[in-house]
């Protein structure tokens, strides 16, 4: 099913994503090789300059996969019709073996690419790049993931058929299912409304401490893995939550716990502003999470703390936002509080 | 910071407008090219809902007699038959069919309704047929029967028009009529509807069908749906394959537009690097200038599409998506915009387009700061 | 204080057709000071403002300014500096085509994003003190060669530059309109800026406000060794 319009654009986007940060790797590892920031000569003017194309190319690709991110659960929901069993988008995504893992390398890929900008910013504050190797070297990281995602995701479409019967969300997030949606989907509300919330208690407060802390220039050593380990578990325990919990509020309806449909009109389209402030609360607190540390690099010693207060900053109120949002959806649903 | 970027779009804004001419001619051409698209994409899901919401009225199950491998008229015993399966919750006969009509070289769908079903000797008509036979109400039309002896019928209603992608070729007749007319002798049906209890069963009563009655074929309307939905994807998809071609162009196009810089404008960005502004800035400017031109160009194609496809009827992609009727239907189709089809058109427009923008624009920013110097002495 | 040591600039570098434009200039200028680099065409004078004014990093040797190292700064911070510490007057001006007089003096501020009534107000002080407030509406392309000179070098003052900077600031004008010049350049010298010239004209070698010309042929300093 690859002459779909939604997939033909996602097959653009991906193929353009995937080619401009092939065409960054020649370069890092030019810059990997030969940076000498001490010459003048016209490599190393070369070089310098090119960094700002790579810039602007990491900000687009970040930009496209929120794009992207978006598309594939779109297209995956309009595709539904056509398939088999399928009637939301996890059926679509669950008709091949492809269809998860394509949209698990898609976050990893937007995360990624927050993170590399949030070094890259940091980087050119500094008036010597120091840390400008490693960014390199991290880039290289980054293509290799970009290229699987474009392959999974068209194995996925070259994939879907309409012969093809599919288990939809009905089956796959349900109690009885089998599996790791089925087993976050039979996750009991309580424990799974505990992870959720004490987890957001946990990024939440690192985040606002580190905004308060380094906002004054304090040194913020160490709450720099603290606060990305929490992070990574609180987007864990905000997924599982809405899979376990979150969804059977909304949806009123003790089984259905697919966490796409909380993009459909019917549900005042909920899963907006839920899934955009998680992501971006969450690149945020990653982001700070990276550039607390480099306050102890002598040309990042002022600017370092700056950059992670005002990430910090930015992810409270972001994951703030995500937590009311989820609060004010339990609390208004007519279902009981523990069902 | 956000002030930086106010004072680089203010100055964008001035530079567009300097340079109205060499702006307009792209402006156009991405215009274009985003109405084309927008056009496809629109008409396209505003089909694929039509047929979704005509269908929903279809029955979930329908059931045809098989001979030869071909579709053949069901006897009214099977009725019974189908009665008698669990979890059936009405069954009705239906009859329906095609007429050839010679004085207007097309196919009329000739049905009985299930309900309130005209008298003997009137029909309720189609908009289509009415406009290719001159049709209105109170008129008499003759056809010949099936023992080629005339068949008047008195038109005592056109057709809602709302409904004229189903109803176009449409004639609502009395079972008599219709059975003396396209010889359908009695005690045979065309097929017989079906509703089913639980919705979730229909698979299941399919099958006791098929068990009970071995020469009959079951159809299901999800079935339908996706063949429908499938054909619709797949012609829009052809469209925008071929659309892919003027994308290519366009893309190529854009890049020739963003390297052939004029000597004007690379000392235009030697002068401000030279000032002081930094390499960043100076790219910030340049992707400034393509997000006012692309939102310009994808809203301008955008609102023009919709008016194409919604308030004109899309004559331009007519022939390539509807293309399945003799008398094509004179149809309004319903407004409705898809926040997915705005998106992917977003992305197979806006996203090329800076993609393929962006190392031109680059290898303009990283000018030599000191040209505008050298450039005095050489 | 700016402080050249050894510094070499090549073009084309690795190329047939590589040139050394500067080759081993050491040399100090002290702030508040007008100097003049006076030489042939292709002395290089050009490309030593360049490096002085950090348009340009040297391919070797350093350049400090004050006691900051700036010839091992990326391009950025370049960009930064050349921003708040020169100001350039062109050759040929080079203002910036289809904009207003007042737009083009208020350009070099657009990075630094000052409030813009306050902008506003500098660049019309700045054109008043220059004598050509009548003429802020103008599209620079309608300003005569004086006019447009007294734009650049208000141009060149929008960020309070400590040193300006100035190409051959008169081979484009006649002598009364040359005069003029070395007055406003006066004027800096008193505020203590510091001036820096190129130029192979006499009446500016020779102006009695100018504390030293440097001589430069094929990129050297006349006369050192």
């Amino acid at each position: 099913m690859l002459l779909h319009p939604p997939v033909l654009a996602l097959l653009v986007v991906s193929s353009l994503v995937t080619a401009g940060l092939a065409l960054g790797v020649p370069f890092a590892l030019r810059v990997v090789r030969h940076w000498d920031l001490a010459s003048g000569s016209e490599r190393q003017v070369r070089l310098e300059r090119g960094t700002s194309l790579v810039s602007a190319v990491l900000g687009l690709v970040l930009a496209a996969q929120a794009l992207s991110l978006g598309l594939f659960v779109f297209a995956a929901e309009s595709l539904s019709s056509q398939i088999t069993g399928a009637m939301c988008a996890t059926g679509t995504l669950n008709a091949t073996p492809f269809g998860f893992p394509a949209l698990g390398l898609k976050v990893a890929l937007f995360f990624g690419a927050a993170v590399w900008l949030a070094l890259d910013r940091l980087d050119r504050d500094g008036d010597d790049y120091p840390l400008v190797r490693g960014k390199y070297a991290l880039l290289v990281g980054l293509a290799p993931l970009a290229a699987a995602e474009a392959l999974l995701q068209f194995l996925h479409f070259a994939g879907l058929s309409p012969e093809v019967i599919t288990s939809c969300c009905g089956s796959l997030f349900s109690v009885e299912g089998a599996g790791v949606a089925a087993e976050v989907a039979g996750l009991p509300p309580g424990p799974a409304m505990a992870a959720f919330y004490l987890s957001g208690a946990l990024v939440l407060a690192l985040a606002a401490r580190t905004w308060w802390t380094a906002g004054r220039g304090g040194a913020v050593l160490g709450a720099g893995a603290a606060l990305g380990a929490a992070a990574v578990t609180a987007f864990a325990a905000a997924l599982a939550g809405v899979v376990s919990f979150l969804s059977v509020y909304v949806y009123e309806s003790p089984h259905h716990h697919c966490p796409f449909c909380l993009l459909k009109g019917g549900y005042d389209y909920l899963g907006y502003p839920l899934y955009s402030a998680l992501f971006a609360g969450t690149a945020c607190a990653l982001a700070a999470a990276v550039s607390g540390p480099f306050a102890r690099v002598r040309s990042l010693a002022l600017a370092a703390p700056r950059r992670a207060a005002r990430c910090a900053g930015w992810a409270s109120v972001l994951l703030g936002a995500f937590y009311l949002l989820s609060t004010w959806a339990v609390l208004r649903s007519h279902l009981g509080l523990f069902p | 910071m956000l002030a930086r970027q106010r004072y680089l779009l203010d100055y964008t804004l001035a530079a567009l407008l300097r340079r109205k001419g060499r702006h307009l001619s792209l402006l156009l051409v991405y215009g274009a090219l985003v109405f084309a698209l927008a056009s496809v994409l629109l008409f396209g899901s505003a089909l694929r809902r039509e047929a979704r919401a005509l269908l929903q009225d279809a029955p979930e199950l329908t059931v045809q007699r098989l001979v030869a491998g071909r579709h053949d008229p069901i006897p009214a015993a099977y009725l019974a038959e189908v009665r008698k399966i669990r979890g059936v919750a009405a069954a009705e006969p239906r009859l329906w069919g095609y007429y050839y009509d010679p004085a207007s070289g097309a196919n009329y769908t000739v049905l009985v309704p299930a309900t309130d079903p005209p008298p003997a000797g009137s029909a309720r008509v189609g908009r289509g047929v009415a406009r290719s036979r001159g049709l209105a109400v109170g008129d008499v039309v003759a056809f010949r029967d099936a023992r080629a002896e005339p068949l008047p019928l008195r038109v005592t209603h056109l057709l809602d028009p709302a409904s004229e992608l189903l109803t176009a070729d449409l004639f609502l007749v009395a079972e008599g009529d219709f059975r003396r007319w396209l010889g359908v002798p009695e005690g045979l049906y065309t097929d017989l509807a079906l509703r089913v209890r639980n919705g979730r069963e229909v698979r299941t009563v399919a099958d006791k069908v098929t068990r009970a009655l071995p020469d009959t074929r079951p159809v299901l309307r999800e079935e339908v749906a996706r063949t429908y939905d499938a054909v619709f994807a797949w012609r829009e998809g052809v469209g925008l394959l071929l659309l892919c071609a003027a994308l290519f162009a366009f893309a190529i196009f854009a890049w020739d537009r963003a390297s052939g810089l004029s000597a004007e404008e690379r000392r235009e960005i030697g002068v401000l690097k030279a000032v002081g502004w930094d390499t960043g800035d100076v790219l910030r400017m340049k992707l400034w200038e393509g997000a006012v031109v692309s939102l310009t160009a994808f809203l301008l194609g955008y609102v023009l599409a919709y008016a194409h496809v919604f308030w004109a009827g899309a004559p331009l992609l007519a022939p390539l998506l509807k293309g399945w009727a003799t008398l094509y239907p004179e149809f309004r189709l319903v407004p409705h915009v898809e926040p997915a089809g705005v998106l992917a058109l977003f992305a197979l427009t806006v996203v090329p387009y800076t993609a393929v923008t962006l190392v031109p624009t680059w290898r303009a920013a990283v000018a030599d700061p000191d040209a505008v110097m050298r450039g005095a002495q050489e | 204080m700016i402080r050249l040591e050894d510094v070499r600039k090549a073009f084309h570098q690795g190329s047939p057709n590589e040139v050394w434009a500067v080759r081993g200039v050491t040399l100090t200028i002290e702030p508040g000071s007008v100097t003049v680099f006076r030489g042939p065409s292709g002395s290089g004078k050009t490309s030593l403002v360049s490096l002085v004014g950090c348009l340009a990093r040297p391919t070797s040797g350093r350049v400090r300014l004050g006691d900051r190292l700036v010839s091992a700064l990326p391009e950025k911070f370049l960009a930064e500096l050349r921003r708040r510490t020169f100001g350039f007057v062109f050759q040929q001006f080079h203002l910036v085509r289809g904009l207003s007089v007042l737009e083009n003096v208020m350009l070099p501020a657009y990075p630094e994003a000052p409030p813009y009534a306050e902008l506003r107000a500098r660049a019309e002080g700045l054109l008043g003190r220059l004598g050509i407030s009548d003429r802020a509406g103008a599209r620079s392309e309608w300003l005569s060669g004086g006019e447009a000179q007294r734009a650049a070098i208000a141009r060149a003052l929008v960020n309070d530059p400590q040193v300006l900077i100035a190409d051959e600031p008169t081979a484009n004008l006649d002598t009364e309109r040359s005069r003029d010049f070395l007055e406003i350049v006066a004027g800096l010298k008193a505020e203590g800026r510091t001036v820096i010239l190129t130029s192979h004209d006499p009446l500016v070698c020779e102006a009695p406000l100018v504390d030293r010309v440097v001589p430069l042929r094929d990129g050297r300093v006349e006369g050192a060794a």
